[in-house]
């Protein structure tokens, strides 16, 4: 027999007081209902009409949302989109350690006592990124990888007191936009250039994309050199898994390295949660936006004897706006903590050596796709230059009918760039391979590529 | 470097990169056996790269100590005021993680991701009724960037009036969120501040007396971060409105009223919501939270990219206003967080959202009264969701600050209140307690913070040391700012 439900029991699951405790409640707060603690509100605006949809148990929940998850493609088909998010192995400690709800169900660290986890992970976080950028100072991470390169832009015109930025194409189409966002507010110029040679002395910094948005490996050292003679500064915006492979931006000159942290630390979750990685010159900390972390030692040696042990703190605060408000050198308070988590584990389970070999196995995969799509009848795959993982692909037909004709096969296209401005985009996808594609997708595209050229 | 061992280890000393030995691995990576392209020039490529070397259980147990050095609310009450640390239901995560949501690609046309965009749609309804101001953009990916889009719109809207060029100034309360002032800044404004009245709200004869045609706009906390109601806000509302100013809302503590009185009613004209506190997604930390951001339909147009909208025959897309502000972020906001969220709507509904807020305020009050004699109430009228005490008796009598008393908080097992902010309190103590905290755990938050008041004036020596049941004791922090060690080095030491 199923138990009758108790009368006045707590109203949700969430929500622990009963009728029992809210009365005794009410009584020693000294009013008559829950109602009366709302005095204050203006009676006329009180308690409108909200039309929300009903309550769910939490099977029917689950039920819904399994019916949403359902109702998007079929995950695990052969995909070859790319264009700013890219598919990766992740290992499986990675969920796994930061499902531990000490580290997710904990706020912002203002209590290092007690938060020694967040902090001292975010220590190694900035390591990791220290050591991927080739610069010395990260913070603990932004947004993501374009709302960083827009701090950047007013990071760089703060410390060269120069009012306008420049963005190199081919540069993601969301990074320039968001760029353009912040820069408003500030009041900075943006301009947007096809070659470095344009920089102009008036420009804080230059904004490059490491791969470039098509994909190309851009040598950095050649441009750093150029845009320092006019004291303007180098933000690269990088995939860090291609800097496994990819020389540092830092070791090459760049001041500021950004770049999209998301793709290492869980599925694309349609692009966030993300994670902006910022890593600068030590020159510029004050000047840094966000929250660092920094270690140092207990003031006093512990109760049971011994050396003060080390720990790690919040640290450099004067320049954040819960302390300096108005001058502080960026609004951003709660940012991607536990995404940071999950892309420092990644990028430690693979290890120096790890992250070299699957960075390697992406652009060899990626590279036997592009020539075997090149030796069929009617593709061909422009080059720009070296290239990682990414590769432009012309069909003998309009890139959206390539597109469609791929979809109607059960295969997930690459980005369709046929409207931009550099000759080798024109009628062309963008192709991402990588170390996650399995061979087997692989053949598939090019089976369903022969098959589409065959029938045209 | 101390010895290794379970007790006496100085386990912040030894980093993973400090507990690795070459040659171990953590995970396997597949060969590449087919034809091997040549790889790019050298001068393009990496030499070398450090990173730990450590095998998989190793870093396991490293991280998993890590967390069992931390402090969350599954940990226990965690009464960080102005954050509603409330606790995170399960099953949000499990919905959020599901494959065929966590595994959409955010380029993915819209036809292929439709029960995304339908989750996203309807998210963005509700929190369109719950604030009363209809138009919603689910973008930002925190407060801080919801306010941002904000005055960003207010900032275009002025554009197209014609009146940017004279309206340069931001009014903001002392007892704001530091974001706002900073904020505006950042959207290029100055900031003018205005002061609390001696009743705990806005003075109004200042606001008055500032509200001229150089004001874009009024940045307002309801209820406020001393969690009380702003009275009269309806009626500040109608004189900005008449100055030509808008009103914008900053959401932090929509907890103390959903379901129950909205922005927009109040004369709002832009407000943002913060999911990972109201809507209770996990703080992770210290994010990812999300941040959308609320207005009216006169500033629709201006709204972040991407909103969500219904087409005809029923398709659901990603759409840009008119006259957006632009793109915060390269894509579509924290999506995974906005899953979260709605599930957590859709597990309360209307009826669970009011119960969510009265027991919110119930629980606050209910403290407020149990600690009441212990220590000074500034504003000593029924709160909201948060009640904020003053440890100046405590300071002045036994020369026990604030920051003792939150340390000495600890020892009991709680997480400590925020301290020292709203700044308008000398030696503020900033409690937030949650609709989510039983009864009994208020009642034992209560008899903690008596019992520290009593050691104030029996052992201020030992609250002067406290914690003394942390993994660590306080930490020199005057040193870590002046001497910045911010990454491993191989030759870091022992962080001396």
């Amino acid at each position: 027999m199923a138990p009758s439900e108790p009368t006045g029991g707590s109203p949700h699951p969430y929500i622990p007081a009963t009728e029992a405790d809210r009365a005794r409640m009410l009584e020693r707060v000294g009013v008559a209902d829950v109602d009366a603690l709302f005095a204050d509100l203006p009676a006329a605006v009180l308690d409108p009409t909200i039309h929300l949809p009903p309550a769910l148990a939490e099977p029917e929940l689950v039920e819904l949302l399994a019916e949403r998850a359902a109702a998007n493609a079929v995950a695990g088909r052969p995909d070859f989109l790319g264009a700013g998010a890219y598919r990766h192995s992740i290992p499986a400690v990675v969920a796994h350690l930061t499902a531990r709800s000490e580290f997710v169900t904990a706020y912002t660290p203002y209590q290092p006592e007690i938060s020694q986890g967040t902090l001292q992970s975010a220590f190694e976080y900035q390591s990791v990124v220290c050591e991927l950028s080739g610069l010395d100072v990260s913070n603990t991470g932004l947004y993501d990888g374009a709302s960083a390169t827009a701090e950047a832009c007013l990071l760089a015109s703060r410390v060269t007191k120069r009012s306008a930025v420049a963005l190199l194409e081919p540069i993601h189409p969301g990074t320039a936009d968001v760029v353009g966002t912040y820069a408003r507010g500030a009041g900075l110029r943006v301009d947007v250039l096809q070659t470095p040679e344009a920089v102009r002395a008036d420009h804080a910094c230059l904004v490059v994309q490491q791969p470039d948005f098509l994909g190309a490996i851009v040598d950095l050292e050649p441009i750093a050199e150029g845009l320092h003679a006019d004291g303007v500064l180098l933000v690269a915006v990088a995939d860090p898994f291609a800097l496994g492979m990819l020389r540092a931006p830092g070791d090459a000159g760049a001041d500021i390295v950004t770049g999209e942290g998301r793709d290492l630390a869980g599925p694309p979750q349609s692009g966030g949660p993300s994670l902006g990685l910022f890593a600068g010159r030590s020159t510029f900390l004050r000047q840094m936006p966000g929250r660092i972390v920094g270690r140092t030692r207990e003031l006093h040696a512990p109760p049971g004897g011994g050396e003060p042990r080390t720990g790690y703190v919040l640290t450099l605060q004067a320049r954040e706006q819960f302390i300096r408000r108005e001058r502080a050198t960026s609004n951003v308070s709660t940012a991607q903590s536990l995404i940071a988590l999950a892309f420092t584990i990644t990028l430690q389970a693979l290890g120096p050596r790890g992250l070299r070999e699957a960075a390697e196995l992406s652009y060899q995969r990626a590279h036997d796709a592009a020539r075997r799509i090149a030796a069929l009848d009617g593709f061909e795959t422009p080059e720009r230059g070296p290239w990682f993982s990414e590769f432009l692909v012309r069909g003998p037909m309009p890139a959206a009918e390539l597109a469609a004709a791929l979809r109607a096969r059960g295969i997930g296209p690459g980005f369709d760039v046929s409207d931009r401005p550099e000759p080798e985009a024109r009628q062309a996808l963008l192709f991402s391979v990588t170390e996650a594609t399995p061979e087997a997708h692989t053949d598939a595209l090019v089976e369903a590529l022969a098959e589409i050229g065959g029938a045209a | 470097m101390s010895a290794p061992g379970p007790s006496s280890e100085d386990f912040g000393a030894r980093l993973s990169f400090d507990r690795g030995v070459p040659g171990r691995r953590a995970v396997d990576v597949p060969r590449w056996d087919g034809e091997a392209a040549p790889l790019p020039d050298a001068r393009l490529l990496r030499g070398s790269l450090r990173l730990p070397e450590l095998s998989q259980g190793e870093l396991v147990r490293y991280y998993t100590k890590l967390s069992a050095r931390n402090y969350g609310i599954d940990s226990g009450t965690y009464p960080l005021g102005s954050c509603t640390m409330k606790y995170n239901p399960k099953v949000d995560d499990l919905v959020a993680s599901l494959r065929g949501l966590a595994g959409a690609h955010p380029q993915a046309p819209p036809e292929e991701v439709q029960g995304t965009l339908r989750t996203l749609l309807e998210l963005q309804r509700g929190l369109g009724e719950i604030s009363g101001l209809e138009a919603v953009s689910l973008a930002p990916a925190a407060g801080a960037q919801g306010e941002l889009a904000g005055v960003l719109m207010i900032t275009r809207a002025l554009e197209d009036r014609g009146e940017l060029a004279q309206r340069r100034r931001i009014l903001v309360p002392d007892s704001a969120h530091g974001t706002n002032p900073a904020t505006a800044a950042m959207a290029g404004f100055t900031v003018t501040q205005i002061p609390t009245g001696a009743d705990g709200s806005l003075d109004r004869a200042t606001i008055e007396r500032e509200l001229d045609g150089s004001v874009a706009a009024v940045m307002v906390t309801v209820p406020n971060t001393l969690g009380l109601w702003e009275r009269g806000i309806e009626e500040v509302a109608g004189l900005i409105h008449d100055a030509g100013a808008y009103l914008y809302g900053d959401g932090a503590n929509l907890n103390a009223i959903m379901g129950r009185v909205r922005y927009g009613d109040l004369g709002f004209d832009v407000a943002h919501l913060n999911l990972h506190k109201s809507f209770s997604t996990p703080h992770g930390g210290g994010g990812p939270g999300a941040g959308p951001v609320c207005c009216s339909t006169e500033l629709a147009r201006y709204l972040p990219i991407p909103v969500v909208t219904e087409c005809d025959g029923g398709v659901v897309r990603f759409a840009e206003p008119e006259r957006s502000i632009g793109r915060l972020q390269q894509f579509n906001g924290n999506v995974g967080v906005l899953i979260r969220a709605y599930a957590y709507m859709r597990a309360l509904g209307l009826e669970g959202l009011r119960a969510v807020s009265g027991q919110a305020v119930l629980n606050a009050n209910y403290l407020r009264v149990l600690v009441g004699d212990h220590y000074d109430l500034p504003y000593d009228r029924p709160v909201l969701h948060e009640v904020v005490f003053s440890g100046s008796r405590q300071r002045r009598t036994h020369g026990v600050p604030t920051y003792d008393i939150a340390k000495r908080l600890i020892d009991h097992g709680f997480h400590p209140p925020t301290v020292y902010f709203p700044l308008i309190v000398e030696e503020a103590l900033m409690i937030e307690p949650t609709e989510t905290e039983p009864p009994e755990a208020i009642e034992a938050l209560a008899e903690a913070m008596i019992a520290i008041a009593d050691e104030a004036r029996s052992d201020p020596e030992t609250l002067h040391g406290a914690p003394w049941s942390a993994p660590i004791g306080r930490l020199d922090e005057a040193t870590a700012a002046r001497r910045p060690v911010l990454r491993w080095q191989p030759d870091l030491g022992d962080g001396s």
